[in-house]
């Protein structure tokens, strides 16, 4: 039965986040008309170089900006789903280990130290892994305690750490210049992707989703708990820490461009299992085609809105709290079954 | 616990009640805020609340300046006197990011405390609170570009300085006055349409009516982003708003991003206006901003720069020496030809290099 519902509900999903993307290229500031835009595409796609100012919107801002909202949408969710299921824990976001606080603390120093924007974002990422990898190395040195509670605390600890010193720079920077900067990398925004910087975080998605797409099963194996992971001959250490590394990969390539978007891969998993169940192999493409289809619709708001951006982080908070409200007094969809 | 809270207290009243006799004032002064203040005979020592005071304080009485609320860069420091540049970072105590600590600003002996900016019934207050609880006189000093002249001219006072007040009252008025007659022959829509780019990428400006950009409307601009005097601050803004706005004339003074755009490497911001003519202007920013950063006394030069970009001979402008003139009055150096080259090729996109970390 359940089974039946997911084969029509996978492709369903994709026609939404087809929609969603042709939703997202046709709102924005600059007026498009519907004809124009698809034969202006149609031209691009037989080779053409962007001319007007119209092909310019469409390539080099919209384009990219809806591909981006599809990326860091489903890079978030598809996370967000993994970490869900190796901490066995609903409540468990993408940055639980810290992913986040550091690559805003790595932001927050490049913004600090007038850095030109792609040092930010290399800086972000990099510090972004190196704030997992250190949660990860205490929780390998404290042996002999449950070592996903062990992980969940160190990285609080950490994200904790990152988030003084990320206090720390805002109170040192200067308040005319790098302070705004600061405050909106923390709030997470789509609106300076360009499309060269996709380019550079793709291949790291690409890398990150690699594992989990080949180790799906295994992955199923280990929501079930470290011992009956073992019974059934799957060695969970080794296998958490290539989870882990992937799922870290992926957040903090996306992050790095987007800065910190909130509440998409704790809340996109939720609603991912109510339609397919738990099972990985079915739940991680709902997820990430859910993720990416809410982002780039949340995206379109926060650029239409107004003439200013509005802050993703403000947008997806504002949506997602009210919802998960909505998921948890619904309360019907089991977490295992 | 309480014992030791209760020296604490004990110690800020005594350190209150030795602070030097002059700074027990004798003579009543009401400032911007409406709040009486009694301030000092001499002034010797003066604390700037924050960054835009430190500037009016350094232009007044550089002799009593006691610190700066972020240290002086190296960049900075020539066309600043030898004698304030190495002066302590002190922090500041209003406006965003409250670092100095009252204890610190006691421990500096200041027998007055000089704010600058925005009166509003929040630093109304927080004057009042410092006030109470350091013992030392706090006065708060309107900041609006605007009331420039006559803040120069309580401020000259108020410091024992006022024929310097006066003279530099005199300077802002008679620039105020050159740029009235120009923009009365210059109607709205002959005024052009122009952006403020801030941020490492660019994206960031400030609304119509913010203090951050209320230079571009008093040079004689319009500032596209305008979202009808009813919002102000930093706001984000997409690429495509930009294209949609096609502003006349972009000003920054984010070298990173004006670097950007003259490499041409950013296919968006080519196809602006102000870009593919050209008209992209970079502010320098020693040893103040030109044209913010912060928003002081430093931002006259900025205006009669800025207008004329904006309207060409009918607001005429000699860089080397309206710039002389200026450093000389308000910042009290003489600038060598070689520090004047510097500054004339930063305002022209040829900053002297990379900006520097702290």
């Amino acid at each position: 039965m359940k089974a039946d519902r997911t084969i029509w509900i996978l492709p369903l999903l994709v026609l939404l986040t087809l929609v969603a993307a042709a939703v997202g290229l046709q709102t924005g500031a600059y007026p498009l008309t519907l004809e124009g835009a698809w034969h202006s595409l149609g031209q691009l796609w037989s080779g053409g170089v962007p001319q007007t100012a119209e092909e310019r919107v469409l390539l080099d801002i919209r384009g990219p900006r809806v591909l981006a909202g599809l990326l860091v949408g489903s890079a978030l969710a598809g996370a967000g789903v993994v970490y869900q299921g190796l901490f066995r824990n609903p409540l468990v976001s993408p940055d639980v280990l810290g992913v986040s606080a550091g690559a805003g603390l790595g932001a927050v120093i490049g913004i600090f130290l007038s850095l030109p924007a792609l040092m930010i974002q290399v800086l972000a990422f990099a510090i972004g892994l190196a704030t997992v990898a250190l949660v990860y190395l205490i929780a390998v040195a404290v042996r002999g305690r449950d070592p996903t509670l062990v992980l969940v605390l160190g990285g609080v600890v950490v994200g904790a750490l990152a988030g003084a010193g990320i206090s720390l720079l805002k109170i040192l920077a200067d308040p005319y210049d790098q302070l705004p900067a600061i405050t909106f990398w923390l709030l997470g925004s789509l609106a300076s992707i360009r499309g060269t910087e996709l380019w550079n975080v793709l291949p790291a998605v690409l890398l990150g989703l690699l594992p989990m797409v080949l180790l799906r099963w295994r992955i199923n194996v280990l929501s079930l708990g470290d011992e009956e992971a073992k019974a059934l001959g799957v060695e969970a250490g080794r296998l958490r820490a290539i989870i882990i590394a992937a799922a870290t990969l992926m957040t903090a390539s996306v992050v790095a461009i987007a800065g910190v978007i909130g509440w998409v891969g704790l809340v996109i998993p939720h609603i991912a299992r109510m339609l397919v169940g738990p099972n990985f192999e079915r739940l991680l493409p709902a997820a990430m085609l859910i993720g990416a289809s809410y982002l780039v619709l949340v995206d379109t708001l926060a650029r239409s809105m107004a003439q200013i951006e509005v802050p993703l982080g403000i947008l997806t908070a504002v949506v997602g709290a009210p919802f998960f409200l909505w998921l948890l007094w619904r309360g019907r969809h089991g977490w295992s079954s | 616990m309480r014992m030791d809270r209760r020296q604490v207290m004990f110690g800020a009243g005594a350190a209150a009640l030795l602070l030097p006799q002059s700074a027990i004032g004798s003579q009543a002064f009401t400032d911007s805020g409406g709040r009486k203040v009694m301030l000092p005979d001499r002034v010797q020592r003066i604390f700037a609340s924050g960054g835009p005071a430190a500037v009016v304080v350094y232009v007044m009485r550089p002799d009593a300046m006691i610190g700066w609320p972020r240290a002086i860069r190296a960049e900075e420091a020539p066309y600043l006197l030898p004698q304030v540049r190495d002066l302590p970072e002190l922090g500041m105590l209003s406006g965003r990011g409250d670092t100095a600590n009252v204890e610190v600003v006691l421990q500096t002996r200041p027998d007055l405390i000089v704010d600058f900016g925005s009166v509003r019934p929040t630093y109304i207050s927080l004057a009042d609170a410092v006030q109470n609880r350091t013992g030392i006189p706090y006065v708060l000093i309107d900041g609006r570009f605007e009331a420039t002249a006559s803040s120069l001219r309580t401020l000259g006072k108020i410091l024992g300085v006022p024929e310097r007040g006066e003279a530099l009252a005199r300077y802002t008025e008679d620039l105020f006055g050159r740029l009235d007659k120009t923009l009365a022959g210059i109607p709205e829509n002959e005024r052009p349409r122009v952006y403020l780019a801030r941020g490492p990428n660019g994206l960031e400006t400030g609304l119509t009516g913010s203090i951050n950009t209320e230079i571009l409307e008093r040079a004689g601009g319009r500032n596209v982003a305008d979202a009808g005097g009813q919002r102000r601050g930093i706001v984000q803004i997409s690429p495509e708003q930009i294209l949609v706005w096609n502003p006349d004339i972009i000003v920054t003074w984010d070298r990173n991003f004006h670097a950007r755009i003259q490499a041409g490497a950013d296919p968006v911001w080519a196809s602006v206006k102000a870009v593919e003519e050209g008209r992209v202007y970079l502010a320098p920013t020693a040893p103040f901003g030109w044209i913010d950063r912060p928003p002081s006394v430093n931002r006259l030069i900025g205006l009669a720069w800025l207008a004329n970009i904006f309207h060409g001979n009918r607001f005429p402008f000699d860089f080397r020496q309206e710039t002389r003139k200026f450093y000389k009055l308000f910042y009290h150096v003489e600038l060598a030809e070689a520090e004047l080259d510097t500054l004339l090729q930063w305002a022209d996109g040829r900053p002297p290099r990379a900006p520097s970390p702290r």
